[in-house]
């Protein structure tokens, strides 16, 4: 049990790391227009 | 539709050489609409149903951007470039106003495109790097139809830019909210990433709060537990400090200006939680509400960012409208005429204004002899004449001949602006009304805050150990959550309902309004008529047909468009001369014979005989009678008008059938409003002609001050900027479809399909929305009073009231997700 000493800190370092990600993401604007993106894939980019 | 206007067009640009008809349908290399016959080139491979889609087809194949026409969907609309020249893009004016200079030395602006719809559009507006050299960037956002474009000054201007993006389909207009933009970019950020940061700690705070609960059933040693209890305060506090501190701030703010506000018990409660589990973590006993309290935090700010979103797409709107609103004008000097800014006008400036623009800014005409339409801020539809003295105004257009004009009022002062201010005025004075859950929220904050007081005082002084327990207990179990939840929810999934059904709905507010019939002002142009000038009779020979069109193909007048669109496709004869003579009409030559067409007082001036055929013709005095005499005989006789739509007897009748007293408000002359009165059965003295845009907003406020009760709302219904201040001091504002964008940025409701039916749709709706809200408010309330009763006697901890918290929130969420609102079939709605 006293595993939880070691394995709880591990983990909320992991959902920092995350959050971390998330809040560069979204400052970074990767969260502005979801719309675009998913049409824009359609299309490859297959000249130039 | 689109094919039908392409058809009317083709004789102005077709070789008079090639007069068969298709015998099959050829489709367009670009856009994939049928290429009118006079236009196929027989035995090529390559056929196109205007310039534009050939010249837009040129500068994809020379760039190699072959591969668009390899795509599944794209956009079946003709290329209708405007040709213009945009150089004003590039005046110094324009880039002060729009064009940020980066620090890479690029420029970047952000540019409204006309015509954005689909997956092919983002592939070809992305390209225009590989079709301009010097433009570094071009990102497009579809749903906002605005494209960021970066580029080097030095190497290309934006004018060249701009008229690649022209003639591709896409004419740019400028962005105004640039500034606004970048403010409301960063708050979208901040608030997703404390939604993000709230919803982690609430998801980990999970996982110890189940450890601790199974630790209770089964029996954890004290360590582990007190641990577990310690990393839950660990985790408690970032929540607080940063997304929690929202509600924090918001509760000041509450008691600095003593208005109950919802953050109010909230913050209370949070604060009494986190004192009290702080307090029972120390003291290594008693519940900690941690887990409940982070949570909690998480799905207020999901509530809040929603209700965030919805109010965006409102200033959306607005920004557009001034995106489309003319940008340039001309600017006469003493060297000549050139473009510039409609920004760098101001008072003492010359302009010239052709026929067919809008003019830039108000003024007095100082030469020049017009017809002017001032429908945009009047609602006139017939043109009024003008000449030298009299006043013109910006938004309203030059139907006939060139005019110079002495700018008076420019920009901001303009009548249009400040039409537009009041609108805003009217937006911002609605902005605090009284919504059924927010009033019933008042009264809960502050019942809950008085109740838990009590309990407190009550328990401690029967002396339970538990008071505190108690009083936090109550203060959770009631948390406004699943009532503030109610309304913005149910009107989230109606709203998404509704406008899959064409039904654009901007304010939740107005379908709660909406649910109630009340008194339904109807603009007449375009809303409950065509609101466009049609051939309504035709007394005269089939031969003089091709005669009137050849002679009006030049013009822009309404009633030239009245007559093509209703003879589309004839072949038209050549026209030697034509002459556009001052308020009467047209007079020119065509294949030798000498033709007038116009009011009949003009052409009465040379006329000496008359068909026998048209003796005892007489017309509608509503109609605009249009005569046409060829070699001075009177052939024919022509009534245009402006039809009423098909469905609005029929709508009409259900909306009166559901309780509502309809009106007639029109700017059009008294004989018209009056004639559609009659045809469609309103009350003698509902309807109003004449009316300004400021007796339509006096009218608008005198029916919101004679209503019966605060419940009966005063909807305005219209398509114009002359409607734009009563449409946004009415309780509802509806835009219909074809109204001006001015007139979408200030209603509550856009209605994208045509005619009247979608307003009966619009009002069931509303009501079965309502009714969803209504059932959600007695869940949440049946709830909030039961879980009360228990948290005030005792019965509940505030552990289980925290467990208990979310109940009544998922219950809400689902019967809103589920409740039929705008999904029912039209069968019902239609009738």
């Amino acid at each position: 049990m006293s595993v939880v000493y070691l394995v709880l800190p591990l983990a909320l370092l992991l959902v920092g790391g995350a959050v971390l990600a998330f809040i560069w993401s979204a400052r970074s604007g990767q969260m502005d227009d979801l719309d675009t993106p998913a049409v824009r894939m359609l299309h490859d980019d297959t000249e130039r | 539709m689109t094919a039908s206007v392409l058809a009317v067009e083709v004789p102005d640009t077709a070789p008079s050489t090639a007069p068969r008809r298709a015998a099959e349908v050829v489709s367009c290399t670009h856009c994939t609409l049928p290429v009118p016959a006079g236009l196929v080139v027989a035995g090529a491979s390559r056929q196109f149903c205007c310039t534009g889609c050939e010249t837009a087809f040129g500068i994809l194949s020379a760039s190699g951007l072959d591969a668009y026409y390899g795509f599944p969907e794209r956009r079946e609309v003709a290329v209708t470039g405007s040709g213009r020249g945009y150089e004003e893009f590039d005046h110094p004016a324009f880039t002060d106003l729009y064009v940020r200079t980066l620090p890479s030395g690029r420029s970047r602006t952000e540019l409204y495109l006309e015509g954005v719809h689909c997956a092919s559009c983002v592939w070809l507006v992305e390209r225009i790097p590989l079709l301009t050299t010097g433009v570094v960037r071009a990102e497009l956002d579809v749903r906002r139809s605005l494209a960021v474009v970066e580029w080097d000054p030095a190497a290309v201007p934006l004018s060249v830019i701009a008229r690649t993006l022209d003639a591709l389909g896409y004419p740019p207009h400028p962005f105004r909210g640039v500034a606004r933009a970048d403010v409301r970019r960063r708050e979208d950020r901040a608030m997703l990433v404390r939604i993000g940061v709230a919803g982690a700690i609430a998801i980990n705070m999970m996982l110890a709060a189940l450890a601790l609960y199974a630790g209770d059933v089964n029996g954890m040693e004290s360590r582990y537990t007190n641990f577990f209890r310690w990393v839950s305060l660990g985790l408690t506090i970032p929540a607080f400090v940063w997304p929690g501190r929202v509600f924090l701030s918001g509760a000041w703010a509450s008691l600095r200006t003593r208005a109950l506000h919802m953050d109010l018990p909230i913050a209370v409660a949070l604060a009494a939680g986190f004192v009290r589990g702080t307090m029972n973590t120390v003291r290594g006993e008693g519940p900690i509400y941690f887990d409940g309290l982070a949570l909690l935090i998480f799905a207020l700010l999901v509530g809040r960012y929603l209700q965030q979103r919805g109010q965006r797409l409102a200033t959306d709107a607005a920004e557009l409208l001034h995106a489309v609103a003319p940008t340039t004008a001309r600017m006469v000097e003493a060297d000549g005429v050139r473009e510039v800014p409609t920004g760098a006008l101001a008072p003492g400036m010359r302009i010239e204004v052709l026929a067919g623009e809008t003019f830039p800014a108000d003024g007095i005409v100082v030469d020049g002899r017009s017809q002017v339409n001032a429908a945009l801020l009047t609602g006139e539809s017939t043109p009024a004449t003008v000449s030298r003295g009299s006043a013109v105004y910006a938004g309203t257009l030059n139907v006939a001949a060139p005019l110079r004009v002495c700018v008076e009022e420019a920009g901001e002062s303009s009548r249009v602006a400040r039409l537009m201010q009041q609108v805003e005025t009217s937006a911002a004075r609605r902005a605090p009304v009284v919504q059924l859950a927010n009033r019933l929220a008042g009264y809960f904050t502050a019942s809950v805050l008085l109740l838990s007081v009590i309990t407190l005082v009550m328990r401690t002084r029967l002396g339970y150990p538990t008071a505190l327990d108690d009083a936090i207990a109550l203060l959770i179990v009631t948390c406004p959550c699943a009532l503030a939840l109610a309304t913005p929810l149910a009107i989230t999934a109606a709203v998404g309902r509704a406008a899959q059904r064409g039904l654009l709905i901007k304010g939740g507010d107005a379908l709660e309004r909406l649910a109630r019939p009340g008194t339904l002002l109807l603009d007449k142009t375009g809303t409950v008529t065509e609101g466009r000038v049609a051939l309504v009779v035709w007394h005269g020979p089939d031969w003089v047909r091709p005669l009137v069109l050849a002679l009006e193909a030049g013009s822009s007048h309404p009633v030239a468009d009245g007559f093509r669109r209703a003879w589309p496709g004839l072949e038209l004869p050549a026209v030697s001369a034509s002459q556009h003579m001052m308020g009467g009409g047209l007079e020119g030559t065509v294949e030798g014979r000498m033709i007038r067409i116009g009011a009949p007082r003009f052409v009465q001036e040379s006329v000496h005989s008359t068909d026998p055929l048209l003796g005892g013709v007489t017309l509608d005095p509503t109609l605009t009678p249009v005569h046409v005499a060829v070699d001075g005989q009177l052939v024919a006789v022509a009534g245009l008008g402006d039809q009423i739509r098909e469905d609005a007897a029929e709508a009409l009748a259900a909306l009166r059938a559901r309780g509502w007293r309809t009106e007639l408000l029109s700017g059009d002359a008294s004989t018209a409003v009056e004639s559609v009165r009659a045809v469609l059965d309103f009350s003698a003295d509902a309807a109003r002609g004449g009316a300004t845009p400021e007796a339509k907003l006096a009218y608008v406020f005198s029916r919101t001050a004679q209503r019966p009760s605060p419940d009966h709302p005063v909807v305005m219904v219209g398509d114009g900027v002359n409607d734009a201040a009563a449409i946004a001091a009415a309780d509802v504002g509806i835009g219909v479809h074809g109204g001006a964008e001015a007139c979408l940025a200030t209603a509550d409701i856009y209605l994208t399909r045509p005619g009247l039916t979608p307003l009966v749709e619009l009002v069931a709706g509303a009501e079965r929305t309502m009714r969803v809200i209504r059932r959600n408010l007695v869940i949440s309330i049946g709830y909030n009073l039961v879980g009360a009763t228990l948290a005030m006697t005792g019965i509940i901890t505030p552990l289980i009231a925290a467990i208990l918290m979310p109940v009544a929130s998922v219950t809400v969420v689902l019967g809103s997700w589920y409740g039929t609102t705008f999904s029912a079939p039209a069968a019902e709605t239609s009738a």
